[in-house]
């Protein structure tokens, strides 16, 4: 227990150790070793749990204290981190996917001249990760918040010459920013509410606060929850991320950093207990950015950027989770979630690793004779995702929607809501999947689209109406042009990347493949961890029960089993549909891919446009107050005393005499005084 | 015949404080102003003198000692300055030198 501290001190080392030596270590090497940091990180993780395990179930909240950090009054913020259930979960999963997932990239990162840099960056986005979840307060927490999204900054921009992927990872960044401030707010809230922020002194103290201020302290959280897991309306970052390298988009965008707000709502689950209509706004929140990313996703011809929608989708559904207090299902999701979207992230990045980096998936086609192992392991990830008994997806899945729909008067409409995205989720993924590895070698012809004639805007590639359509829609930066509109994962690390008709696929080394055969293990059976049948299948629940203080119960027997029976026919009814339109061809795809979806709603160029135009205007405004009042304000104070100063130094004339008749007067004024006043 | 008080010696040293501490404020030559420096001084030590004397009380003359040390030392700092000053300037005046004004 008393090595809770190394579990974020080892990717930490690691990162140290790659700045100081990362060069010199060289191309396989300094992947090796950080793969190794992290590896240790994930073993001292089992290590504390399985400890863990063994204590009483209400004693597991252990915290270790390492110094104070900041003493001030009654404000004090320690280095301490707290080890319970929840965050013995988290640091198990996010160690354990990033072991794996650095161990790919060494084959995917492979003759890049900042490899050992990619890995110094990988590094310090774990550490930063495993602060946020095992802080014992809130502001440390917020010092790994504000960490990972430094280092998803910096990831996305990895290969920052292309000006697209450099704007992609400033766009992730300001976007983020938005919701820090809500973070920020609510940390005040919190300290001037509970005069502390540690996690340990808010749960006794939550019951006794007022409902107003539970429901605004919810709200500022949520605030920055919708920023970091991407929901609406700050959604928009997520897809153009995409222009990161591969495995970051698996790591960072898909498995860990952008669940960080599900984790805070769950972490801070005692002040939601209160917070009344606060988790209707959260709810539904989630249910429509499902919704409408799924929509999105039906029409990206992007292999990364379907997956992309999907997970922002997906977060909706834990959003939609957490928003019904149905805790568990939301952490369940959570967990299978990163193993199957992790697990889809990297099957994409073996195919484009395999297909010269070409990422359009019309060009691809009939993949599954080239990419044996890759084939298998994405349609495990395929079958997981769409929910398919009994693959983990299934049952996180169930477990939600089951929740939402026992969640008072609007439970069964966001349920319908719910299960629509179910639809949309098995119809998109079968269509990437037909699209990728069915059908004929679309490569071998004349590219459909010239190259970069893929829409940037909304990041989304847009039909087959993309050459007129570029002209007329806004850029992605926030008010500024780009001629390369086009964010996409290319380098030139690997050569060339132009797929000539003559290429042929080849499967990629084995430290890319190794991954995906144990997450493709993992996705197929981390159901297990909870399986509704009986009470002692609820491994998760009895796990996390002792941290949540209210969790909204799921139906009983028959109708558990009808909505159970519900989901598998959504499943199904979206995957015969992506059959029945993508293989029979019965129906137009262009009749499903509408251009709107394509540039997923307008809701990104009506951004940029907003945000350039009248929104330019307003920020000039409020730049002009800044600087005429408040600077004002501060240089009228500095002008005062200059002149005050100026007035004073005539007093100083260099003069020995003047000096002596001062002291003089001086000493004859004091011994009046004390004669006269004092009666000595 | 007029007999020797203390009063007599502390009228004493307070006109030689006096002298000093006019003649630090009217002249101008600095030799001159550490001269009255130094009358200020012995004109206290002539008081502490006198005080142990009447209080029968030694710890005055121990003063003294402590301002005739402090005194010597300072005698030390001040000449050098003096000398250096007078070294780079003709005729010394202390009105002259006023580079620390401010």
């Amino acid at each position: 227990m008393d090595l809770i501290w190394l579990v974020p001190a080892l990717p930490l080392l690691g990162f140290l150790t790659l700045l100081v030596a990362g060069p010199r270590m060289g191309d396989p090497k300094s992947g090796w070793f950080a793969t190794g940091a992290v590896a240790a990180s994930f073993a001292v993780a089992v290590a504390l749990f399985v400890d863990l395990q063994s204590m009483p179930e209400y004693e597991r909240q252990v915290t270790q204290t390492l110094y104070t950090w900041m003493p001030s009054g009654s404000f004090e913020v320690s280095i301490g981190f707290l080890l319970d259930p929840l965050s013995s979960i988290m640091i198990l999963f996010i160690t354990g996917i990033g072991a794996l997932i650095h161990l790919y990239s060494i084959g995917y990162m492979k003759g890049d001249p900042k490899f050992s840099k990619f890995f110094l960056y990988l590094n310090l986005f774990l550490a930063s990760m495993l602060l946020l979840v095992l802080g014992d307060n809130l502001l440390l927490t917020f010092l790994g918040w504000e960490g990972v999204g430094v280092c998803s900054y910096l990831l996305i921009s990895f290969w920052h010459t292309e000006p697209a992927n450099a704007t992609a990872g400033k766009k992730a960044f300001v976007t983020n920013r938005i919701g820090d401030a809500g973070f920020m707010l609510g940390t005040f809230l919190v300290f001037v509410t509970f005069g502390s922020i540690n996690y340990a002194d808010l749960r006794p103290a939550a019951t006794g606060i007022a409902a107003v201020t539970a429901t605004a302290i919810a709200l500022l959280f949520f605030v920055g929850a919708i920023g970091k897991s991407a929901q609406i309306p700050l959604f928009t970052w997520l897809p153009d991320a995409m222009a990161g390298p591969t495995p970051v988009s698996a790591l960072i965008h898909a498995a860990t950093m952008v669940t960080a707000g599900v984790y805070l709502i769950t972490r801070l689950n005692p002040i939601m207990a209160q917070a009344g209509w606060a988790n209707d706004v959260i709810a539904w929140t989630g249910a429509v950015t499902a919704l409408v990313a799924a929509t999105i996703a039906v029409a990206q011809t992007d292999i990364k950027k379907v997956l992309a929608y999907s997970t922002v989708s997906q977060l909706g559904y834990m959003f939609m989770a957490v928003g019904t207090q149905t805790y568990v299902a939301g952490v369940f999701h959570m967990i299978t979630h990163a193993f199957f979207k992790a697990l889809l992230f990297l099957g994409a990045g073996a195919v484009i690793y395999s297909m010269a980096h070409e990422q359009d998936m019309r060009r691809y086609g009939n993949l599954r004779k080239y990419l044996p192992v890759t084939f298998v392991t994405f349609f495990v990830g395929w079958l997981a995702i769409a929910g398919v008994p009994p693959l983990s997806g299934f049952w996180s899945k169930d477990e939600i929607l089951a929740g939402v729909f026992n969640y008072g008067a609007a439970g069964p409409a966001l349920w319908v809501v719910g299960v629509l995205v179910a639809i949309l989720t098995a119809f998109y993924m079968t269509r990437q999947l037909i699209m990728v590895f069915f059908g004929t070698e679309q490569w071998r012809g004349v590219a459909p689209v010239p190259a970069g004639a893929v829409l940037g805007a909304s990041g989304a590639g847009a039909g087959d109406t993309a050459p007129e359509q570029e002209a007329e829609s806004p850029t992605v930066q926030l008010g500024e042009g780009s001629d390369e509109p086009t964010a996409h994962d290319d380098h030139t690390g690997h050569g060339d990347h132009h797929l000539m008709p003559s290429h042929e696929p080849k499967e990629a080394p084995w430290t890319m493949l190794a991954p995906l055969v144990v997450l493709a293990g993992m996705a197929a059976i981390a159901g297990l961890m909870n399986l509704p049948f009986s009470d002692q299948f609820k491994r998760l629940e009895h796990w996390l029960y002792p941290m949540i203080v209210f969790e909204n119960p799921l139906p009983e027997g028959p109708t558990l089993v009808g909505l159970a029976a519900v989901a598998i026919a959504a499943a199904v009814v979206g995957i015969w549909f992506a059959f029945f339109v993508y293989v029979k061809r019965r129906l137009d795809p262009a009749r499903i891919e509408l251009p709107i979806l394509a540039e997923g709603w307008k809701i990104d160029s009506t951004y940029a446009a907003v945000v350039g135009g009248p929104g330019e205007a307003t920020f000039q405004g409020v730049a002009d107050a800044d600087a005429r009042i408040v600077d004002g304000a501060v240089n009228a104070v500095g002008r005062g005393s200059l002149g005050l100063g100026t007035l004073l130094r005539k007093l100083q004339t260099g003069l020995v005499r003047t000096y002596a008749l001062g002291v003089a007067i001086g000493t004859v004024a004091l011994l009046a005084f004390i004669v006269t006043r004092m009666n000595l | 015949m007029l007999e020797l008080t203390e009063t007599w010696y502390l009228v004493l040293a307070s006109l030689v404080f006096t002298i000093g501490a006019v003649g630090l404020m009217v002249r101008r030559n600095p030799l001159v102003q550490f001269m009255c420096v130094e009358l200020m001084l012995n004109a206290v030590n002539l008081s502490f003198v006198a005080f142990a004397r009447s209080l029968d009380d030694v710890r005055g003359q121990a003063i003294v000692f402590f301002v005739l040390v402090v005194a010597a030392a300072e005698v030390v700092v001040g000449l050098g300055i003096i000398v250096a000053i007078m070294r780079r300037r003709q005729g010394a005046d202390a009105d002259d030198i006023s580079l620390m004004r401010g």
